[in-house]
């Protein structure tokens, strides 16, 4: 029993999303059910940084790292919840199975950043992506939802498939499915198995699939696109830093000492990564599209991190998805508020018709550029640094190459708000959650900036 | 000598089975020959004394995936396979992707730890019996995994409320 007090907050969670499902029945108001789930995660992150141990024979671990993750899941659920509030696209009638899918796919990732074993890995990377599944295709009556659905759930499935095959072969090797089994089996010099190969590279295309790393990001523009924008404001975040906290404990804590070994695949995959986005995202006239393929482009800039394989790379990792959070449902956000938000043209001269809004959307995106005082160069600087720290020179130059390309695609939405005249008044949505949303994440985007040390880690 | 031929006859019937499944231009014909080939699989389960494999097979593949292939095929009215353009005609490609998986498997099954590791050894299992041994490790070393599974359930349950019920009205 006493195993379980570790799993409080997953537990307190799954209650807290029963119960709301439940009361679905007879509550039916969006931002009654929001508070409620605004609440349920308040109470996950209270819980969250209280357990600390192994259970379940060393399967689930709770530690500093996966308290890290599971704090910014609860992060995410919350921005996620005010931005389904102040959406019309989230109707009424469905606003308790958006929740409780939000909260379900919530629960995969904080298992996701507490496995310890494959298995664990995989049954919460299924909770995760099925829920995200069903809340890509959630606007049931839009074509381009139903198709951005259909393409996710089968090429995610097919990446699940991948990764099991991956897992199947560590079986194969080494009689267990625990990650601490796979990290004694390698430093025992099992590192030069081909069959180690084969699941490592496995492994690591499934995870290149679920942080859509180039070139497995194709169904990522297509399902961020087609996508309720409050969904793909959550999906750009949640899943991509789960994805990133199973790959970072399977890669660094499992097969830390076959780096040698893992290391090319990963350094091709942040090259294409780098420059695939960058480049693709220079084409897009579509804003939705091009900031999905930016996203692919900042999961680029993360791997770098991970590549490191070192603690102090996986801590400039999570330093980098704390401020990416806040940046990315930003941007999210201010596109959420602008009527036709995809479009350029709704962009042109926001500054004149709504300063607060632009002024945001400025410091969101010199954020995501990479300009202080703004919270993305800090991130990019700890990636960097810590990629530099392991010898990986070369390829820090190129990943900033490719950022000073970024510039061009973020800096000429600037242009757009400030210097453009507005053809017609687009109008803004007047809803007050989403208001606060966006100041919430301008504010800690700017704090962040200038007092790194907040969200540091080490 | 009974049982090497036994084994000889399901080997080469699944492989003959499985050549028919993939070859008929009939979805339904194609379905109902996977049938055979999941009971024939489920024989040579048997073989390797795993009997609640076998069941499991029989219900799960047989009994569950397999009508769900039937209720779709049915749906889509789908009697004959669908000519459309592939992006991939080459069957040199195909091959090289088969032959590319069982060398794979063959070399997986080489590097095969022979003796699992921990307290359940050949012995040991067989003294118990499977399935006992089986619930055991499910419902002890693995119980949070089962109760996770419980949950990745009640996503489709909650899908098919968003994606599948009729239009709900205030």
């Amino acid at each position: 029993m006493s195993e379980l007090r570790l799993l409080t907050p997953e537990i307190v969670l799954t209650v807290c999303m029963l119960g709301i499902f439940l009361s679905g029945l007879a509550i039916r108001s969006k931002g009654m059910l929001g508070l409620m789930t605004i609440a349920a995660a308040g109470v996950t992150a209270y819980l969250v940084p209280s357990a600390s141990g192994t259970a379940f024979e060393g399967m689930f671990v709770a530690d500093a790292y996966s308290s890290f993750f599971k704090l910014l899941f609860m992060l995410t659920l919350f921005l996620a919840v005010l931005l389904a509030i102040g959406s019309r696209t989230i109707r009424e009638e469905y606003a308790t199975e958006y929740y409780c899918l939000l909260m379900l796919a919530s629960i995969g990732m904080m298992f996701m950043a507490s496995a310890n074993d494959l298995i664990i890995l995989y049954v919460g990377l299924e909770l995760m992506s099925l829920s995200v599944y069903v809340l890509t295709g959630f606007q049931r009556e839009s074509r381009w939802s139903n198709e951005a659905a259909m393409k996710y759930l089968l090429l995610g499935t097919f990446a699940t498939a991948i990764l099991l095959f991956g897992i199947a072969m560590v079986y194969v090797l080494t009689g267990s499915t625990s990650i601490a089994a796979v990290a004694l089996y390698v430093m025992t010099g099992g590192n030069t198995d081909p069959v180690l190969g084969i699941a490592l590279l496995a492994i690591i295309i499934a995870f290149g699939f679920k942080i859509a790393a180039v070139p497995f990001h194709m169904w990522a523009p297509d399902a961020y696109q087609g996508a309720p924008t409050p969904v793909t404001a959550f999906m750009s975040v949640g899943p991509k830093a789960a994805a990133f906290a199973a790959f970072g404990r399977v890669l660094v804590e499992g097969f830390g000492a076959a780096w040698a070994e893992w290391a090319p695949a990963v350094t091709i995959l942040v090259v294409l990564t780098v420059a695939g986005g960058n480049l693709l995202a220079l084409r897009q006239d579509n804003v939705k599209r091009m900031f999905a393929y930016s996203s692919v482009a900042h999961a680029g800039y993360m791997l770098l991190g991970v590549l490191a394989g070192t603690i102090a790379g996986m801590q400039a990792v999570m330093t980098y998805l704390a401020i990416y959070a806040f940046m990315n449902m930003g941007v999210f956000t201010v596109m959420l508020m602008l009527e036709n938000g995809e479009e350029r043209s709704a962009y042109a001269g926001l500054a004149k018709r709504q300063p607060l809004l632009a002024g945001a959307m400025l410091i969101f995106l010199f954020s995501l550029t990479g300009i202080p005082p703004a919270g993305g160069f800090v991130g990019k600087l700890q990636v960097f640094l810590a990629a530099v720290d392991a010898g990986q020179t070369v390829l820090v130059v190129v990943a900033v190459i490719f950022s000073v390309v970024s510039a061009f695609y973020y800096l000429r939405l600037v242009g757009t708000m400030f210097m453009r005249e507005s053809e017609d008044s687009v109008s803004c949505s007047a809803s007050k959650t989403l208001l606060f949303a966006v100041i919430l994440t301008a504010f800690f985007v700017l704090l962040l900036g200038i007092f790194p040390s907040l969200v540091l880690v080490g | 000598m009974l049982p090497e031929f036994f084994f000889g006859y399901f080997a080469c019937a699944i492989l003959g089975l499985a050549m028919l499944t993939v070859t008929r231009k009939n979805l339904v014909h194609s379905v109902l020959w996977m049938l055979l080939l999941f009971l024939h699989i489920a024989c040579l389960y048997l073989f390797l004394n795993a009997e609640f494999l076998a069941v499991i097979q029989v219900i799960v593949y047989a009994g569950a995936i397999l009508v769900l292939f039937l209720f779709l095929v049915m749906l889509l009215n789908l009697r004959e396979e669908h000519e459309a353009r592939r992006f991939v005609k080459a069957w040199q490609g195909r091959l090289a992707v088969c032959i590319l998986l069982l060398t794979v498997i063959v070399i997986s099954v080489y590097k095969a730890a022979v003796q699992p590791t921990g307290g359940y050894s050949i012995t040991f299992i067989n003294e118990m019996g499977h399935t006992k041994v089986l619930g055991t490790v499910l419902f002890n070393q693995y119980v949070l995994p089962f109760l996770m599974t419980a949950l990745v359930l009640f996503v489709p349950m909650v899908a098919a409320i968003v994606l599948a019920m009729k239009e709900r009205k205030r």
